[in-house]
């Protein structure tokens, strides 16, 4: 392979970094081989009208996602990347696994802390990390779900480090998008570059929607076994609408704002031709706090009154749970290697990113000790507030923030700089590496179902470790290997 | 009830946007057709005059006037075609079928979708140069083409439930009041003339009068040789084929509603069959010639207030969330519950 790979892109060189396409894996049997091979034979000129091509298309049907900036609001497309991502079947078996293990942890760990909160009484977790955290919902106490599952749909953001290794940054569990990129993705490679996937068996994306329609069906309360489920969105302003738009219709269920529904003797009803029809289950993509005015903030004119009360009453399902975003924070992640471990009696099956907590001695006094190697991140801050990246600090800044770190050391973790895994991208100069991250979706309603593969998003700049599309991140096709080659003896 | 076909959920909003897509779209296309011919109609010397038609016919006046532009044809023409803070212009028109087509996404095809939103894209580019001399006709072609196009994909793609009735429904009363607009500025323009020159002057005038309604050939296939102002209005307003006279879309919008009524079993359809019954009968009971001899202009009004009322009487069967007290009647020239309602 590395003949092909050097005569196609002799000028490729992924560095240091893990390259998911031109490192060796045997599992990977010859498909890397191949792609390499037939992306050389289609030539950069015809990749680059043909990627042309497909963002028009995207343009055209209007896959795309909303900038506000000022008074004006652009419509941009998620850059697309042509070239995919390849999961070998046995990395994906791996990656399942984990996921699961680490829903199950999550879901676990909501119905301990909303209910008799033993993880807290017996010292895993400091109980101001949980019951002092903003994104506890009081209300939630001792309120059970149906078959325990408070994150229907998690979205885990997993690195991959120099080694190779499969490293959990952050879990997703409140709302998490980008699930609709992923099925849009593959239908635009089978479009654009059939050439390119010909023969080659991948496991398919397209079930999505009846998934997370039967996990929907699943915790409906009792007495219908045909409920009505609906999407519940913020309406077409919102930056994810495009991707409400796509679930609803996977789904095969209304799309519905909160002017729509309406609550009366405790049941929820939507507003239809024919007057008002009974809802059963809600997939809401609207965040805790502007589901209900009359129990979360009174002036959301996006939510429903009453909402929260015909849920507590049993009558409604909503997914995902009121509260769950106590368990995706970034104090908690800390802990989740422990949570994962307290619940299930197991070891995590893929780590997190190895972080020291200040809180505790031992993460204070390495934290401090290396400073200049490490990235500081204060737990209770969101949006990227008050990180300090060690190795490109000034000494005043480190200064700055080792005095902070003293002052308040709960406040505080730190983490080791990775070096996220590359893949070859087609840019301005030809095919160069550029860093990518992976977002598996898990589907939970009864039981739990991983959407092979997972959004793949790559940072679209030289060098740029940050792959947040509001950033100018691209994603790519994820694929995974239908064959195991090192089992299958197909080499 | 066993005449049901299937269950079939219809959000009351999803309804009205349908509604509203089709009348926004069918604006656009009876825009571009006076446009068109307008422009290929005008007669020298009355450029002003035959463009500022278009203004009264939109009741566009005051707008017009707000807006900071004076009554020449340029400024018409940028008015309806450039100006997209002019809620009457095709830019804002289809701006506002397209944020319609957003929330209706989920119950659009594809190609619905794709189409409204690559037509949008065009119009959103109008420069200044197309609306000079010859570029201008190919234009309103080319807006024509959008509408039909959007129309043809709509009548091939469009799952037929309940959602596609209404938004028949929408295009059928928006055009059959565009028609009466249009023969009620047309006609009072022509009446004050008299002799044999102004007559021949008028048969030109009338000839434009039925190409912007699509008539112009098959109006010729049914008339006499020598027809009069009143063989017009008659096609316009009364042709039982005429795919754009008033009747046809009455008619039509009737047979909906009577569908809606007996398929789906929603009586509350009731009301608006009986403003459409009335709505009919006021179309055909007088012969033309009466009409036009009591004034054309004030008949027009009648029609055009009961096609207002028809509008509002769909709009609270279906369009809300309609309880025993009845909120104020709806403006049927407007969208009551935008899209706008739900930014946060």
């Amino acid at each position: 392979m590395n003949d092909i790979f050097n005569k196609t892109w002799p000028d490729y060189d992924p560095g240091r970094y893990f390259c998911e396409l031109t490192r060796h894996r045997a599992d990977a049997g010859p498909v890397p081989g191949q792609l390499i091979e037939r992306l050389g034979r289609i030539g950069l000129d015809v990749l680059r009208a043909r990627a042309r091509a497909a963002e028009t298309e995207l343009i055209d049907l209007g896959v795309t996602f909303t900038v506000y900036s000022d008074a004006t609001a652009i419509d941009r497309i998620l850059p697309f990347d042509c070239i995919p991502r390849v999961l070998t079947s046995r990395e994906w078996a791996l990656l399942e696994r984990a996921c699961i293990q680490r829903v199950a942890a999550l879901n676990a760990f909501l119905g301990d802390i909303y209910g008799p909160g033993h993880i807290v009484k017996d010292g895993i977790i400091p109980a101001e990390l949980v019951f002092g955290n903003s994104n506890y919902r009081p209300e939630m106490k001792d309120f059970p779900v149906p078959h325990g599952t408070y994150v229907h749909v998690c979205g885990i953001d997993i690195i991959r480090d120099e080694y190779g290794d499969f490293r959990v940054l952050e879990d997703n569990a409140r709302t998490p998008s980008g699930v609709s990129y992923v099925i849009e993705n593959r239908h635009l490679m089978l479009r654009t570059f059939p050439d390119l996937m010909a023969g080659i068996k991948l496991r398919p994306v397209d079930d999505y929607g009846r998934r997370l329609r039967e996990a929907m069906t699943d915790i409906a309360p009792g007495g219908s076994d045909d409920p009505q489920v609906v999407l519940l969105s913020p309406g077409i302003y919102n930056s994810a609408y495009f991707e409400h738009v796509f679930l609803a219709r996977e789904m095969g269920v209304p799309l519905v704002v909160g002017s729509d529904l309406v609550v009366e003797n405790d049941r929820v009803y939507m507003r239809t031709i024919s007057g008002l029809r009974q809802v059963h289950t809600i997939y809401r993509r609207l965040n805790d706090d502007f589901l209900d005015p009359e129990v979360f903030r009174p002036e959301s004119a996006l939510g429903v009154p009453g909402l929260i009360r015909a849920w507590k009453k049993g009558n409604v399902a909503i997914a995902n749970a009121v509260g769950t975003g106590v368990a995706d924070d970034k104090a908690v992640y800390a802990y989740m290697p422990r949570i994962i471990k307290y619940y299930l009696g197991e070891e995590a099956l893929i780590q997190n990113v190895e972080t020291h907590i200040c809180r505790e001695k031992e993460g204070l006094d390495f934290t401090l000790a290396n400073l200049d190697k490490l990235v500081t991140k204060p737990v209770g801050e969101s949006g990227g507030y008050g990180i300090t990246v060690g190795p490109r600090a000034s000494k005043e800044e480190l200064d700055a923030s080792r005095a902070a770190i003293v002052a308040d050391p709960a406040n505080w973790i730190s983490q080791p700089m990775i070096g996220l895994s590359v893949a070859p991208t087609l840019c301005e100069d030809g095919v160069g590496p550029r860093h990518l991250d992976l977002r598996p979706f898990i589907i939970t309603g009864k039981e739990s179902w991983v959407l092979p593969g997972g959004l793949t998003r790559v940072a679209m700049k030289k060098g740029s470790l940050i792959v947040n599309s509001s950033q100018g991140g691209g994603s790519k096709d994820t694929w995974v290997l239908a064959d195991d080659f090192q089992e299958g003896g197909a080499l | 009830m066993s005449q049901l076909r299937y269950e079939n959920v219809l959000l009351a909003r999803d309804a009205e946007g349908l509604f509203w897509m089709a009348r926004y779209l069918e604006r656009v296309e009876n825009m571009a057709r006076l446009i068109d011919v307008t422009q290929s109609f005008e007669s020298p010397g009355f450029e002003t005059d035959a463009w500022f038609g278009l203004i009264r016919i939109n009741a566009d006046e005051e707008n017009f006037t707000k807006r900071g532009f004076s009554a020449d044809a340029t400024h018409v023409k940028r008015f309806y075609l450039l100006d997209r803070g002019n809620p009457t212009s095709i830019p804002a028109n289809l701006e506002d079928a397209r944020t319609n087509a957003r929330t209706l996404r989920p119950l659009m095809s594809t190609e619905m979708w794709r189409q409204i939103n690559v037509f949008q894209r065009f119009v959103s580019h109008i420069t200044p140069e197309d609306l000079e001399g010859d570029a201008l006709s190919r234009l309103c072609t080319q807006l024509k083409d959008g509408v039909q196009a959007h129309t043809g994909i709509t009548e091939g793609t469009l799952y037929r439930d309940q959602g596609w009735y209404f938004y028949e429904l929408g295009r059928l009363l928006e055009r059959a009041d565009q028609t009466t607009r249009m023969l009620d500025i047309k006609y009072t323009a022509l009446l004050p003339r008299d002799g044999e020159e102004k007559r021949v002057a008028d048969l030109t005038q009338w000839n434009a009068v039925l190409r912007a309604g699509a008539a112009y050939h098959a109006f010729k296939r049914q008339a006499r040789a020598s027809f009069s102002g009143e063989d017009v209005v008659q096609f316009l307003l009364r042709d039982p084929s005429s795919p754009r006279s008033a009747l046809l879309c009455i008619r039509r919008a009737e047979s909906h509603l009577d569908d809606l009524r007996r398929i789906y079993g929603l009586s509350r359809a009731g009301e608006a069959i009986e403003v459409a019954e009335y709505l009919r009968e006021l179309l055909i009971e007088k012969p033309v010639s009466h009409i036009l001899a009591i004034g054309l202009h004030d008949y027009l009004d009648v029609v055009q207030i009961h096609i207002q009322k028809l509008a509002g009487a769909i709009g609270r069967a279906f369009f809300r969330d309609w309880r025993p007290e009845e909120p104020e009647a709806l403006q049927s020239q407007s969208q009551t519950q935008g899209p706008a309602e739900v930014v946060a």
